[in-house]
């Protein structure tokens, strides 16, 4: 255990070179963020005689961008595919295959380290922007909500990583794997939640959105948060979550077996 | 690096014709466009999927947009005053004017950090070419074409849908102005590509304009007046770049100084990029000694 305590350790080290990176990175990603709530706060205002629009009110509507970013930040894949597609397009992981450390779980460390410290580096353009925004920011339901986010959020982060781990493992076939990211990442952006609430989309549409695993990738954590699951189908879903993230790790571990067959470590 | 990474065979100076006056000289820098473009070709069809793949990608993030602005619409009548196929048109047109700037500038400004760290930017900066040209034009990026003309089927199905029937004036000036907003677009990029000479890296520099191009595709009208709308409008003029040449379309110009406003934003967004180029290369010191 202490070895990935210290790959964890030595992840900080090398994530906090790019910390300016990373400050301008948070601190840019708020424009449009700025740019969403503007338009939905005309919307409202288009539509006085209805305080709400599909069940939101302008201030959850506005809390479920805010809490987007945060989860968003906590969780998303940033360097970490374009790394695992290097490590082994360059024969980089021939390494790895001798040394008693686990590549899924040393990837998952550094993972971990480079989310901890882009967190702490958001922390400040967000936590100014959240502070300005705070009349839109509604508190949660309940420390239940509040915990079962967290947990959920959790399993966001893992199910994050475990995909596009997944993903990047593609490059021991395909010598360019970015327009695969990029395809699954629109998929992701639209199915998970980052550009609306899905749960404005008709309803068989919705529904049938909860039969992928997208939702469980950023809708789900913040729709715990702001009360829109809650009781049974709040447990169903994280048990669903839970489950989805199962079978990412195992095709992770079906891939990379499949993957390692084919290596034959170019330039290690 | 590619093989054909290096830039075309540059014509041989002749400093006797450069003087004789202005065509002789715009002829010569067609002819090394022309060049350029060939080899942008023969470098976009040996890797064949990629570029069919690229083009996928693309239209995936512009349907993506599309439907955002479906959900949106189900939802309410108007943004602001913007009907539905209002909207469209302008995401198109945002779309058109972005893909276009791809197609000819996106790469090469990025390219520029990656020229000054190899220190292939001393190489460049010899040839008997204005350096700026050569760098902003070095490759053409042919998918993106493909995806301004994906962007125009949906502006003429949004136009349809408006029963818009543009004078051939107007349909005139909104070319115009779309070269206009891509200028912007391209200024403004090459300025930061300039800054990039000693701080941030390429990918830092995309996406942050990434950010702002997501800006260009919102109505104006779903900002009200404050500090954002103003900096947006009249420092980075994200909020103009579409707006104005859909406008000039659907006949909702307050009033033709919105076309003289994008216009003079233009001509500012590019002295500006300049004069951080030449400051640039001014204090450029090369990588390799």
């Amino acid at each position: 255990m202490s070895k990935y305590w210290h790959v964890f350790n030595v992840g900080i080290q090398n994530t906090l070179v790019y910390r300016m990176n990373f400050l301008f990175r948070a601190t840019f990603a708020l424009i449009p963020l700025m740019g969403t709530l503007y338009l939905w706060r005309t919307i409202f205002a288009s539509n006085p005689e209805r305080g709400q629009i599909a069940g939101y009110s302008l201030a959850s509507m506005t809390s479920y961008y805010l809490l987007v970013t945060v989860v968003d930040a906590l969780t998303a894949v940033t360097e970490d595919d374009w790394q695992i597609a290097a490590d082994i397009r360059d024969g980089r992981i021939s390494q790895f295959l001798l040394k008693p450390l686990d590549y899924l779980a040393y990837r998952l460390c550094l993972f971990a380290a480079g989310r901890f410290v882009y967190t702490l580096t958001a922390l400040l353009p967000a936590g100014v922007f959240l502070a300005i925004q705070h009349e839109y920011l509604v508190p949660a339901a309940d420390w239940l909500a509040v915990g079962a986010f967290l947990l959920a959020t959790v399993l966001t982060a893992l199910l994050q990583f475990l995909m596009s781990y997944t993903m990047a493992l593609l490059a021991f076939w395909v010598l360019e794997i970015s327009t695969f990211i990029f395809i699954v990442y629109a998929l992701e952006y639209l199915a998970g939640g980052h550009l609306f609430p899905l749960d404005i989309l008709p309803a068989p549409l919705a529904q049938a959105l909860n039969f992928t695993p997208f939702p469980y990738q950023m809708y789900f954590p913040v729709s715990i948060y702001l009360g829109r699951v809650s009781g049974r189908e709040m447990w169903q879903g994280l048990a669903i979550q839970a489950v989805w993230v199962a079978l990412a790790f195992f095709l992770a571990r079906f891939v990379w077996r499949r993957g390692i067959r084919r290596y034959s470590a170019y330039g290690g | 690096m590619r093989q054909t990474d290096h830039p075309a065979k540059s014509p041989p100076s002749e400093p006797a014709r450069e003087a004789a006056g202005q065509p002789a000289g715009l002829r010569r820098y067609a002819g090394v466009y022309a060049a350029l473009c060939r080899n942008s070709v023969v470098r976009e069809m040996s890797f064949k999927t990629n570029f069919l793949l690229w083009i996928v990608v693309e239209l995936l993030w512009f349907a993506l947009q599309l439907t955002f602005v479906a959900v949106i619409y189900q939802h309410t009548e108007r943004i602001g005053t913007w009907t539905k196929w209002q909207v469209v048109l302008l995401v198109g047109a945002s779309n058109l004017i972005q893909q276009l700037f791809t197609a000819l500038f996106l790469s090469n400004c990025v390219q520029l950090s990656e020229h000054v760290r190899t220190g292939r930017l001393d190489f460049l900066l010899l040839l008997p070419v204005n350096a700026r040209f050569l760098i902003s034009l070095r490759q053409v990026d042919l998918g993106a074409f493909v995806n301004a003309a994906s962007a125009l089927t949906v502006m003429s199905y949004a136009a349809w849908q408006l029963h818009l029937t543009p004078r051939p004036l107007q349909i005139l000036g909104f070319a115009a102005l779309a070269a206009v907003g891509v200028s912007i677009h391209y200024s403004l990029m090459f300025l930061l590509a300039s800054v990039s000479f000693w701080t941030v890296r390429a990918e830092g520099i995309v996406w942050g304009y990434y950010n702002l191009f997501n800006l260009a595709r919102l109505p104006d009208a779903a900002f009200r007046p404050g500090a954002f709308k103003v900096v947006f409008t009249f420092v980075l003029p994200m909020l103009l770049v579409a707006n104005v040449p859909v406008k000039l379309l659907i006949d909702r110009l307050s009033s033709p100084l919105e076309m003289l406003l994008l216009l003079g934003l233009a001509g500012a967004c590019f002295a500006a990029s300049e004069w951080v180029w030449r400051f640039s290369v001014k204090h450029y010191t090369s990588a390799s000694s």
